[in-house]
């Protein structure tokens, strides 16, 4: 994959090697928006770190950052407002932060690839398909016209677009909401990045459409060993394809762990009254139950842990002191005073 | 069974395809198709379909909001699709409807009270001029919100706060029907299980009657009594909600329930995964016979050719109405019963309140996050570009 | 979505107050309002317009001296000799007749913007609203007196209107033309606004509760469909000044005895390389008039649409 320079662009001599599979390591990085009135904290130091062929789930509600954890990492945050006053983005070792902007520029596309939850402005609707497809080719490896277009049949094809080599001249606007994110999955992938991040990708799709896209997003990271990133509010698209799952709020990681054990028993009060919050398809009679209140403002996160106003469990010293992401059980991490509380409740 | 509210009797609606520069018809977008159904006194009908299956359309057509290329709609027996405007404006009085996107439902420049206030304002006799800020502020108590914060306007509320302002507008004439169009689609996962419960307690306490339109499965098996699949502008399957999710018949019903994602990775691989081929036909030119018989693998000849009727069907159990030839129970989902299961309260809470001072800011207002940080939440599906050459004329055009 | 827009802005206004207590109401024109007033532009243009508007109004504020007073043999006296900005060929006082000129100019902008505003803004609501053969109808009526150019419409149209000496109706036949050819392109705007605003569901709700049209356009589409009436006219009005120099410079708007900035322009053409102090003043008088309100309309846009900016 990586290590297969023959394939990468031409005048680009860094090669990029996973050390001990690990492509890609976040540490303590903050984002902050600049706005006329005031500093809104989106990201307040978050730290994982994501290894090859495995699948990272970033959950959290409007507002969380989680949307800009992904924009940071593949650097298209508007910078203003955005400022990244401190923090490390590491790619096989490199830091995506310091590093020239060119360099950084080729990075995406081969390196990191990113799709989007609206595949209809994320598409230009002026081109066809196939052309949009084979520019990719022909920016990043120099390929010539017919060849480019060979190669987005191809991957066309590969995203299981039905009739591909008729529809690869076909405008995007000619294509179902389902089938645009085919596509936009195939520009993403066409340089075979080693990290793949999903930024909401099924959102915007009806359940039966979701179901097929999350399975070929899972196929092609399975036979092509990519790390994603999947970034999503839904609890059980996560339960299905993440086997790592990473909990935001108010621009803090709150929980990580396993999907299994996080769902078999959450460390934290909100991933707990998430998981009470939501209707199951599963069970009937049940009694629903919510979080009271909202996210906080974030120009004005509460002093101590951000929860604290929501949480029932809230004591004097979540008022007052920030709880830091610790390890609460093998592997588990947790940022909650009274984590052993909860997870044993 | 209790007295029926509100009856819809083979409801159609066929928006014009019109072309070229004399707008010559030259086809019909078919939204709705021919659906029939009973709402009872104080239940909720949930209305689940993928997006272009007509859902939102028949909610505007219950509400009258256009009218039915044909077919009826009644309200306690009383047809008012060919109602004067001074009946129409009575019967409104029964008929509710709470829209989906709290950030275009209400007008930017009424303050709450004004808004809550305006069902009297059309309605006069209802409450006398001078009882009509109390009323409002009790409406605003009703649905959980601050009665102070009449005067405020609602970019100072939340999405969820907004959508309890709806709530209240929706309530204010006392009505007996409220059509809920995807009433929390647009809302994070945990406001809306606040709202989801502050519409149960609502229901319980007026006696309302709720058409639950949403494309969320679990949800509408939460809050439904009863549910109907709608496909292509045609109900599939119509029954109890324990009939339709636990014993499904009609197979696009089957395999919209094996796609929906279950939050817990135990079941992984271990469900039944029905995976559907292509794409929603174009309601402009909907497949002969079955409507489901292009993407269905129970399909047979009959299917193309024949129309099969919503009748009842057995499931297994007893019977249910669904429109397949083949009808045939199957159970994709495994239901747990989990009405003796008490929610933790040390994590949530059942209280349908809008809990004060938790999510304000110092002026006691909530503030948006600025745009920039506003992730998009969980919008229901639009699929617009199906129609993109044949779009449907008229205000559903947007 | 101006009120997505508009909520953007975060306001700590009250601090310190018990935060479940009421917090103060905040309506999108009270933000407006104070976006409107933080931006200098809006201050400049303000004073500015409000120094025009004195001038119209009370020009002996200004100066003392009778504009139509002509002193023959000190003709075309510079500036500083005598007089401030000097004589025209006339003979008269530039100054003073750039004060006395202000009238003409706001009185004619202020009725066109009146004008227009009204019945643009009817047949854009009525277009937009009714929708189908009402659009239909009043949109191509628009387009015909759209496609009339503005110079020759004006020309013919006050020709053909009798001649007068009384001074209002010479300026509102000035204002007729300038209405009769200047409204489509607010009827337009309205129209395209008012589209928008429909479809939203609050607009549905209320006929879902009954409400009349009336009370559909009063309550909850004027409301939301004014404001790029309120920049366009805004900006109208500055182009409407310099509309009225135009035709008072061709001899067809006002006329002498009337006093306006385009008929001294056009007299001063005479001594464009011997005495251009003559053209210059009425020039900038009129140019700074124009720019006033076009910096005006400017801050509003601003204030109504924080995302422009």
């Amino acid at each position: 994959m990586t290590t297969d320079t023959t394939t990468r662009p031409k005048g680009s001599e860094v090669t990029y090697t996973p050390q001990d599979g690990l492509l890609l390591e976040v540490e303590d990085l903050h984002v902050e928006f600049h706005t006329p009135d005031g500093v809104a904290n989106a990201i307040n130091g978050i730290s994982f770190s994501l290894h090859q062929g495995e699948c990272l789930a970033i959950l959290g509600e409007s507002g969380s950052g989680k949307s800009v954890t992904a924009q940071a990492i593949m650097g298209i945050l508007d910078m203003p407002p955005a400022v990244i006053p401190q923090g490390h983005i590491r790619y096989c070792g490199q830091d995506l932060l310091t590093m020239d902007p060119e360099q950084r520029r080729k990075t995406r596309g081969p390196e990191v690839s990113m799709i989007f939850q609206d595949a209809l402005s994320s598409l230009n609707p002026v081109f066809p398909v196939g052309w949009q497809i084979a520019e990719m080719f022909r920016v990043h490896r120099g390929m010539n016209k017919s060849d480019a277009l060979q190669q987005a049949v191809a991957l066309m094809e590969r995203v299981q677009i039905p009739g591909a080599r008729d529809r690869v001249k076909a405008y995007p606007h000619q294509f179902s909401g389902g089938m645009r994110q085919r596509i936009m999955i195939a520009v993403a992938i066409a340089l075979d990045p080693a990290v793949l991040i999903a930024d909401e990708p099924t959102t915007a799709l009806d359940v039966t459409v979701q179901a097929q896209i999350m399975a070929l997003l899972q196929e092609l990271q399975e036979e092509r060993q990519m790390g994603l990133i999947l970034i999503t509010h839904d609890l059980g698209v996560v339960a299905d394809v993440a086997d790592r799952i990473a909990v935001m709020y108010a621009g803090r990681l709150v929980e990580k762990a396993d999907v299994a054990d996080l769902y078999a028993a959450p460390a934290h009060p909100y991933t707990r009254g998430l998981l009470e919050s939501i209707p199951r398809l599963d069970q009937k009679g049940q009694k629903l139950s919510a979080i009271g209140g909202l996210p906080p403002n974030l120009m004005r996160i509460p002093p101590g842990c951000p929860f604290n106003p929501r949480c029932r469990m809230a004591q004097d010293v979540c008022r007052r002191d920030l709880p830091l992401l610790r390890e609460v059980a093998p592997g588990r991490l947790s940022a909650c005073h009274f984590a052993e509380e909860v997870i044993n409740a | 069974m209790p007295e029926v509210v509100l009856s819809a009797q083979n409801l159609v609606k066929h928006y014009p395809i019109r072309k070229g520069v004399l707008k010559r018809t030259v086809g019909q977008v078919k939204a709705v198709d021919g659906v029939t159904f009973d709402l009872h006194k104080g239940e909720t009908l949930g209305i689940v379909g993928e997006s272009g299956c007509g859902k939102s359309t028949l909610g505007r057509l219950l509400m009258r909001l256009e009218a039915p290329t044909s077919g009826t709609v009644a309200f306690q027996g009383e047809d008012w699709s060919g109602a004067s405007g001074r009946e129409m404006r009575r019967l409104r009085r029964n008929i509710q409807i709470v829209f989906q996107d709290p950030y275009t439902s209400l007008n930017p420049r009424m303050t709450v009270g004004d808004i809550v206030g305006e069902p009297f304002e059309i309605h006069p006799d209802v409450v006398p001029k001078g009882g009509r800020r109390k009323r409002v502020q009790d409406l605003l108590d009703l649905v959980g919100l601050n009665p102070e914060h009449i005067n405020r306007y609602p970019h100072q509320f939340s999405g969820g706060q907004r959508q309890r302002i709806g709530i209240a507008r929706g309530i204010a004439l006392n009505p007996s029907v409220l059509i809920c169009d995807e009433p929390v689609s647009a809302l994070d996962v945990s406001v809306q299980a606040q709202v989801v419960n502050l519409m149960e307690k609502l229901q319980d306490e007026l006696g309302l009657a709720y058409v639950f339109i949403a494309h969320d499965l679990s949800v509408v098996r939460h809050i439904s009594d009863r549910v109907g699949v709608m496909y292509l502008g045609r109900m599939a399957e119509l029954g109890e909600e324990d009939e339709v999710y636990s014993r499904p018949t009609h197979p696009y019903t089957q395999a919209l329930l094996s796609a929906v994602p279950v939050p817990d990775p135990t079941l992984r691989g271990k469900r039944e995964q029905i995976v559907l081929v292509g794409d929603v036909p174009s309601p402009a030119n909907p497949p002969s016979g079955c409507r489901f018989h292009t993407r269905c693998w129970k399909a047979q000849d009959i299917c193309s050719t024949e129309e099969p009727q919503l009748v009842l069907r057995p499931d297994g159990h007893g019977e249910h109405l669904s429109a397949c030839h083949f009808a045939e129970a199957r159970e994709v989902v495994q239901t747990v019963d989990v009405s003796d299961r008490e929610p933790d309260t040390r994590f949530s809470t059942l209280d349908v309140g809008d809990i004060p001072g938790l999510d304000t800011g110092p002026d006691g207002v909530v503030e948006e996050h600025s745009d920039l940080l506003h992730d998009d939440t969980a919008r229901p599906p639009r699929d617009t570009t199906r129609l993109v050459d044949e779009e449907p004329e008229g205000p559903r055009a947007r | 979505m101006t009120e997505a827009a508009v909520t953007e802005a975060p306001e700590a206004t009250s601090r310190g107050e018990n935060p479940v207590d009421a917090g103060p109401p905040r309506s999108l024109a009270g933000d407006a309002w104070r976006a409107m007033r933080r931006n200098p532009l809006f201050w400049i243009s303000s004073v500015m317009i409000l120094v025009f508007v004195l001038m119209a109004t009370f020009p002996s504020l200004f100066t003392s001296t009778d504009p139509t007073e002509a002193i023959l043999q000190e003709s075309r006296a510079l500036p500083g000799q005598g007089t401030w900005f000097g004589r025209d060929i006339q003979g008269y006082d530039i100054y003073a007749r750039c004060i006395y000129g202000a009238r003409a100019s706001i009185l004619v902008g202020l009725f066109t913007t009146i004008g227009t505003v009204a019945v643009g803004g009817t047949i854009g609501i009525i277009a937009g609203y009714a929708g189908g053969i009402v659009d239909t109808l009043l949109s191509r009526l628009g387009d015909i007196f759209f496609a009339i150019p503005l110079l020759l419409g004006a020309i013919i149209f006050l020709v053909s209107l009798p001649a007068t000496n009384n001074y209002l109706f010479i300026v509102l036949k000035v204002v007729g033309a300038l209405v009769v050819l200047g409204w489509p392109s607010l009827a337009r705007l309205m129209r395209s606004s008012v589209i928008q605003v429909k479809p939203n569901d609050y607009v549905q709700a209320a006929r879902a509760l009954g409400a009349s049209p009336f009370r559909i356009v009063r309550a909850h589409i004027l409301p939301n469909a004014v404001a790029p009436m309120i920049v366009v006219a805004t900006i109208n009005l500055g182009a409407y000044i310099s509309a009225e120099a135009t035709l008072s410079f061709l001899g067809i708007g006002l006329q002498s005895p009337a006093i306006s900035w385009g008929i001294d322009i056009s007299r001063a053409i005479v001594g464009l390389r011997t005495t251009p102090h003559m053209l210059f003043f009425p020039s900038l008088f009129l140019s700074l008039a124009v720019l006033a309100f076009i910096m005006l309309g400017d801050a509003v846009r601003d204030a109504l649409d924080p995302k422009n900016r």
